[in-house]
């Protein structure tokens, strides 16, 4: 059942050390506020799962939070590499990096399965790839009915889901629209969940190709205005495309990635996400 | 004298290989940009349609990346990522994939993953599949974008993160993968296409002023010519105007592209034209 409190308390509640989070979003409504809160409280050895892990996988990596990404795409997407993951895969700085990696119809499919409570998914994909050699939970499966052979893989079930909405309404129901990725699966696979909102407003009024979530199926709401920054929340922010290009700059460096957290992430309360732009970079 | 670079040469081809009314799986980056020159060119309804879930884009300029708001906005459907996949791409629906690559082997099988030595140790450390293997596994064709040179053209892939031709004839079917693989691959120095009998990539297209040599050179394996080598006509001014419209309709900062991971060809001859 929802309840409605602030990020750090969500945050602290819903997370612990060693704990397996998917922070979901597919380049819109990533919750970077969330992220941050995760950092200030000094969580480790995570597994983090994202289909397309970015800059604030990029900050959790590089804070020593994270033991194990599982993912399908690592990059700062349309500028380039992710550079504190590749810093922690191929120098193991701040801290050795365990892989798992998959293809994005995997991946989304792997959290299908933990939604709908099944052990595994079943596609065709991976075959011919080297992606099966390197990657535990990707198997052969022979269809039962046709007698051809597919691609089975095995389900996401995180400790923890963490996504960002547009909004919720008082009693905790989420609504949100637009580019909507895998959120809900992860939601669904996740033991407990935290969403960050826009607003809370008094009617979740219609609005086209929206997902609502309703209350009973949520762990934790807190509201922090801006909370996707540099990310966008449709009809809310626009994407910070400026951030993503100077986010190559401050990551590629080892003492200027840790002057900026220091800044803009320990120097900061939870709610002073809302307030950050690309001068604060 | 009209002059252009080699970038300028390869996103016109690329965008002149879409047909209007197709169905188009866009990947990130160059793919991106040429899909979105043939709608802005002759080609206004190619259904563009990205990982990120949204089924005929229309967006008025290079979106930065393959989620940005334009393209939901501007969509005819937003739907989620397991339904893009499974529903859309999986069954075979989409005509063809547009696709890039940090290196390509002669069977257009694709890597996207590392560069040497070894996984767990890599000199270079690639974002990873995305949604390249199931786009290359299924739609009924896939063209291939990206700059040549020893490195990108690769005699052994350290990595097949997704697959064109596998080993060869029968690689596809062996491996149950539905579509067709690689029709096309378009570079900054010429066309090439799979041989109909071996499946390995023949050069069937240059540029005016890149010589043969030249492609050869810039190519890890003992490249193959087609008999029916074909010089690939130059932009037109009105492709010209339109492609640099809408790469200057990007924010400042955002262009011009950022650096691939793997060094691009050297483009000597950048302005091959004049």
């Amino acid at each position: 059942m929802a309840q409605i409190v602030t990020l750090a308390e969500a945050i602290s509640a819903a997370i612990r050390d060693g704990d397996t989070v998917a922070m979901e979003g597919f380049t819109h409504l990533i919750p970077h506020a969330a992220g941050h809160e995760v950092i200030r409280q000094r969580r480790r050895d995570l597994t983090l799962v994202r289909m397309t892990p970015d800059i604030i996988y990029d900050q959790l990596i590089g804070a020593g939070c994270t033991r194990k990404l599982v993912f399908s795409w690592a990059g700062n997407p349309g500028v380039g590499s992710l550079h504190r993951f590749r810093d922690a895969v191929e120098n193991a700085w701040p801290r050795p990096l365990e892989l798992e990696e998959h293809s994005h119809a995997g991946m989304a499919n792997r959290f299908a399965a933990g939604a709908a409570g099944l052990p595994f998914a079943v596609l065709r994909g991976y075959r011919g790839t080297t992606l099966p050699a390197h990657t535990a939970g990707v198997a052969d499966i022979v269809c039962p009915f046709t007698g051809e052979t597919l691609t089975a893989v095995s389900a996401l079930r995180p400790d923890v889901a963490v996504i960002h909405a547009q909004r919720a309404d008082a009693q905790g129901n989420v609504q949100y629209w637009g580019i909507s990725g895998v959120q809900k699966e992860a939601v669904l696979a996740a033991s407990r969940s935290v969403v960050t909102v826009e607003e809370i407003v008094d009617r979740l009024d219609p609005r086209p190709g929206a997902v609502v979530l309703p209350w009973w199926a949520i762990s934790y709401i807190a509201v922090v205005p801006g909370g996707a920054h540099p990310s966008y929340a449709l009809g809310y922010s626009a994407r910070d495309n400026d951030f993503y290009q100077a986010w190559d700059a401050i990551s590629r460096d080892r003492q200027r990635f840790a002057d900026w957290l220091d800044e803009h992430v320990y120097g900061r309360a939870a709610a002073g996400h809302a307030s950050r732009s690309v001068t604060a970079c | 004298m009209l002059t252009y670079t080699a970038d300028e040469m390869m996103t016109v081809t690329a965008a002149r290989s879409l047909r209007n009314g197709m169905t188009c799986f866009v990947g990130i980056g160059l793919p991106s940009e040429a899909a979105n020159l043939a709608r802005a060119t002759h080609a206004p309804d190619l259904v563009l349609i990205y990982e990120s879930g949204t089924i005929g884009s229309k967006p008025g300029q290079v979106p930065l990346s393959i989620g940005d708001g334009i393209l939901a906005e501007t969509a005819d459907s937003v739907v989620s990522v397991p339904e893009i996949f499974n529903y859309w791409l999986q069954p075979g629906r989409i005509d063809v994939g547009f696709l890039g690559a940090a290196q390509l082997d002669r069977y257009g099988n694709i890597n996207t993953t590392v560069i040497g030595p070894a996984y767990d140790s890599p000199g270079v450390r690639l974002p990873g599949a995305g949604g390249a293997p199931e786009i290359a596994g299924a739609c009924k064709e896939v063209t291939v974008v990206l700059r040549q040179s020893r490195r990108t053209f690769a005699r052994q892939l350290d990595f097949v993160t997704s697959v064109g031709f596998g080993d060869g004839p029968g690689s596809r079917q062996r491996l149950g993968l539905s579509g067709g693989g690689p029709r096309l691959v378009i570079t900054d120095l010429g066309v090439l296409r799979p041989d109909p009998d071996t499946c390995e990539l023949v050069l069937t297209g240059i540029y005016a002023g890149v010589p043969v040599s030249r492609v050869q050179e810039n190519t890890g394996w003992d490249l193959k010519v087609s008999a029916e080598l074909a010089e690939i006509l130059p932009p037109t001014e009105a492709e010209l105007a339109a492609l640099r419209d809408l790469l200057a309709s990007r924010s400042p900062a955002a262009s011009p592209a950022a650096p691939a991971p793997v060094a691009p060809a050297p483009v000597a001859a950048a302005g091959v034209g004049d």
